[in-house]
């Protein structure tokens, strides 16, 4: 897994709520075997036409705003659990999604694969809209080593949470699985323990 | 301690926790589909092992599955490759398939129980987030990513943080027409498309009580649908006459049946969140917007509130604020999915459509969740029912669902639906879902429009 400790960059806003992982990738692109190439279609249906032209007025097409940080609304990733869409927001370029609210899944999977989720008050995400809105080019500072989201232009911070593991396994760009493969023994024992009362 | 039913199973299957984080979970049944596991096969080819217990993997196709002539290739060949993929990933693996063509195929969640291999007190998981179905049995189930499949392949466990509990108890009896799906679709309208997230809802209450095994899979299946990890209902008497005799029922069922009785919430155990609601109040439910919480019951309106969410939906689905539904034409009616594609769903919608006929305007896809519950429709001369009706019995797999195989609603079409999720191009690009129970399908079906099904029974 990638690594992750600061990021500063500019933002994409997408002020929506409840924003489904049917909308991040339609379950028709899920079929590919590998999990590279999804970015293309991130968001498929709100960024394209039909004819594969862009919705101009959807956000990711507008030139206005880029970087390398998602901004979304409450209840962001609920839904399928399909990994693609954390896979996609990923691959598409995004290294942060900032919300005020996480489906579980989607929190999981983001973890899983290097794409930060960082957990703002409904307040601190009024005044990222709102100073994203005024100024596109406004940057916003990530800082998972100290677990602070700034806003640089106007230096408002607020502090996030984020498990200790889990903080641990993005800065060093560890896995669950590497991590689970190096407790074999304890499992074989809990295997054994478990099936003579079960 | 008093501890919750969730508790006890989960404090069984901890096999330790790391300090500050999550807790290292071990798992019973790993059911596997061809979606989210062909990258996670790959993650383990790339490290160079296999899969720990193959034993407690169980895997099928389902998602890209079609519904007619599945015993020919699958014509689109991004689904046959991954088909494909996941039969190869299975020998090499020495997992069972219940492929295409195999008499125990069908939908992952409906053939876990009808097999027996869902049980009181297992840990569960799937790359899907309707695995919570099977917590319906007592066990705790629910979706995974495919990160966490290819950890649990590898090492039969997987990391999780333990969730909040919560208990929905619903009393009383319910009223004429009124059915699970019914229940579900309105504890979600109240609660919230978020409102059960971090948590694991237990649900209780003398209208639970009173649910078959089928229906009871219907409530915990959309448990996912207000974000909880997953819905588990204490099993009964009318759990263990359901697992009694199944494929790969325990021998000692008696035995183990007693063992399963101690599975329950203490009188005096807590929850972080306990909601309350009456039987009485429900009646049968449609959706109107583009999350499953856009719900109304049939005799309600579409709500008036000033919300950009629910301006947005319905712009999608074309209503308007204030509007009833009733009367409303519609162009499709789907039976099926994980959610309602079982026996009593069948029974339940030929009930109503005996002896009638199909409303021209309408297409019906009777998609059923097994190979098995196919075949024990014909056996019920149910299939006979349906082709009288105009409508054809098709063959099991996700269909209409997904908008992922070849059955898709087109654009603008409205669909009522008996699956899970209406969100926006759910079942195919630009469709218009509406969510309902089968009896709600099977009145809409035969009506050709939204018709409160108490009118016709």
């Amino acid at each position: 897994m990638e690594k992750f400790t600061t990021i500063q960059t500019a933002s994409v806003p997408l002020n929506m709520e409840d924003v489904d992982t049917d909308q991040i990738i339609p379950a028709r692109f899920l079929k590919a075997t590998t999990r590279e190439g999804f970015g293309d279609n991130l968001f498929r249906d709100w960024r394209y036409n039909n004819d594969n032209s862009l919705k101009e007025d959807f956000v990711l097409n507008n030139p206005t705003y880029s970087g390398k940080i998602l901004v979304v609304g409450k209840n962001f990733g609920c839904g399928s659990s399909r990994e693609h869409a954390a896979w996609a927001i990923h691959d598409y370029g995004f290294k942060v999604v900032v919300s005020s609210f996480f489906a579980d899944i989607f929190k999981n999977n983001a973890l899983n694969n290097g794409l930060l989720p960082v957990v703002v008050s409904p307040a601190f995400s009024q005044k990222l809209f709102a100073e994203i809105e005024k100024n596109p080019s406004t940057e916003i500072k990530v800082d998972l080593e100290n677990q602070i989201i700034e806003i640089t232009s106007t230096h408002q911070k607020e502090s996030f949470d984020i498990n200790p593991y889990k903080k641990t396994c993005m800065i060093n760009g560890y896995d669950d699985i590497d991590f689970l493969l190096s407790l074999k023994d304890n499992v074989e024992a809990f295997e054994n323990q478990y099936q003579k009362e079960f | 301690m008093a501890t919750t039913l969730f508790e006890k199973v989960w404090n069984a299957h901890v096999v330790q926790s790391i300090e500050n984080g999550p807790q290292v979970v071990y798992i019973d049944k790993h059911f596997i589909h061809e979606v989210t596991t062909p990258q996670a096969f790959a993650g383990l080819d790339k490290r160079g092992i296999k899969v720990l217990r193959p034993k407690q993997t169980i895997a099928t196709a389902d998602h890209n599955v079609p519904t007619k002539n599945q015993l020919l290739p699958i014509k689109e060949a991004l689904s046959r490759k991954q088909v494909d993929t996941l039969i190869e990933n299975c020998k090499n693996h020495d997992i069972e398939l219940y492929g295409l063509g195999h008499p125990f195929q069908g939908i992952v969640h409906v053939i876990g129980p009808e097999l027996g291999i869902t049980q009181p007190g297992l840990t569960i998981v799937c790359g899907d987030s309707h695995t919570s179905t099977h917590g319906a049995f007592g066990a705790i189930a629910f979706g995974i990513g495919t990160s966490e499949v290819e950890q649990v392949l590898a090492t039969q466990c997987i990391l999780q943080t333990k969730p909040k509990k919560m208990r929905i108890n619903v009393d009383g009896v319910l009223g004429k027409g009124v059915t699970a799906k019914d229940i579900i679709l309105y504890i979600i309208s109240k609660i919230s498309t978020s409102g059960g997230t971090g948590y694991f809802v237990e649900y209780a209450g003398s209208a639970i009580r009173s649910l078959s095994m089928e229906a009871r899979m219907t409530i915990c299946n959309m448990s996912i649908e207000m974000g909880a990890r997953g819905g588990i209902i204490a099993p009964d008497e009318i759990t263990f006459e359901y697992l009694r005799d199944r494929k790969f029922s325990p021998q000692n069922f008696e035995e183990v049946v007693e063992k399963w009785m101690q599975l329950k919430t203490d009188d005096d155990a807590v929850f972080d969140m306990e909601y309350n609601f009456d039987a009485a109040d429900i009646e049968p439910m449609i959706t109107y917007g583009t999350n499953p919480a856009m719900g109304i019951r049939i005799s309600d309106t579409i709500p008036n509130l000033n919300d950009a969410g629910l301006e947005k939906a319905l712009q999608y689905m074309d209503f308007q604020k204030g509007q009833s539904l009733i009367g409303k034409e519609i162009d499709y009616v789907f039976l099926g999915s994980c959610t309602n594609s079982r026996m009593g769903d069948f029974r339940q919608f030929c009930s109503l459509i005996k002896g009638k006929q199909k409303a021209e305007n309408v297409t019906v896809w009777i998609v059923p969740g097994s190979k098995q519950i196919e075949q024990q429709a014909i056996a019920e001369g149910l299939d006979k029912i349906l082709s009288d009706a105009g409508m054809e019995l098709r063959e099991p797999g996700c269909s209409a669902c997904l908008g992922m195989n070849e059955d898709k609603i087109p654009a603008g079409k409205y669909c009522i639906s008996t699956s899970n999720r209406n969100f926006e191009g759910r079942q195919g690009q630009g469709a218009r879902t509406l969510l309902a129970s089968p009896l709600m399908a099977a009145a809409a079906a035969i009506t050709g429009k939204i018709t409160d099904v108490r009118t016709l029974i």
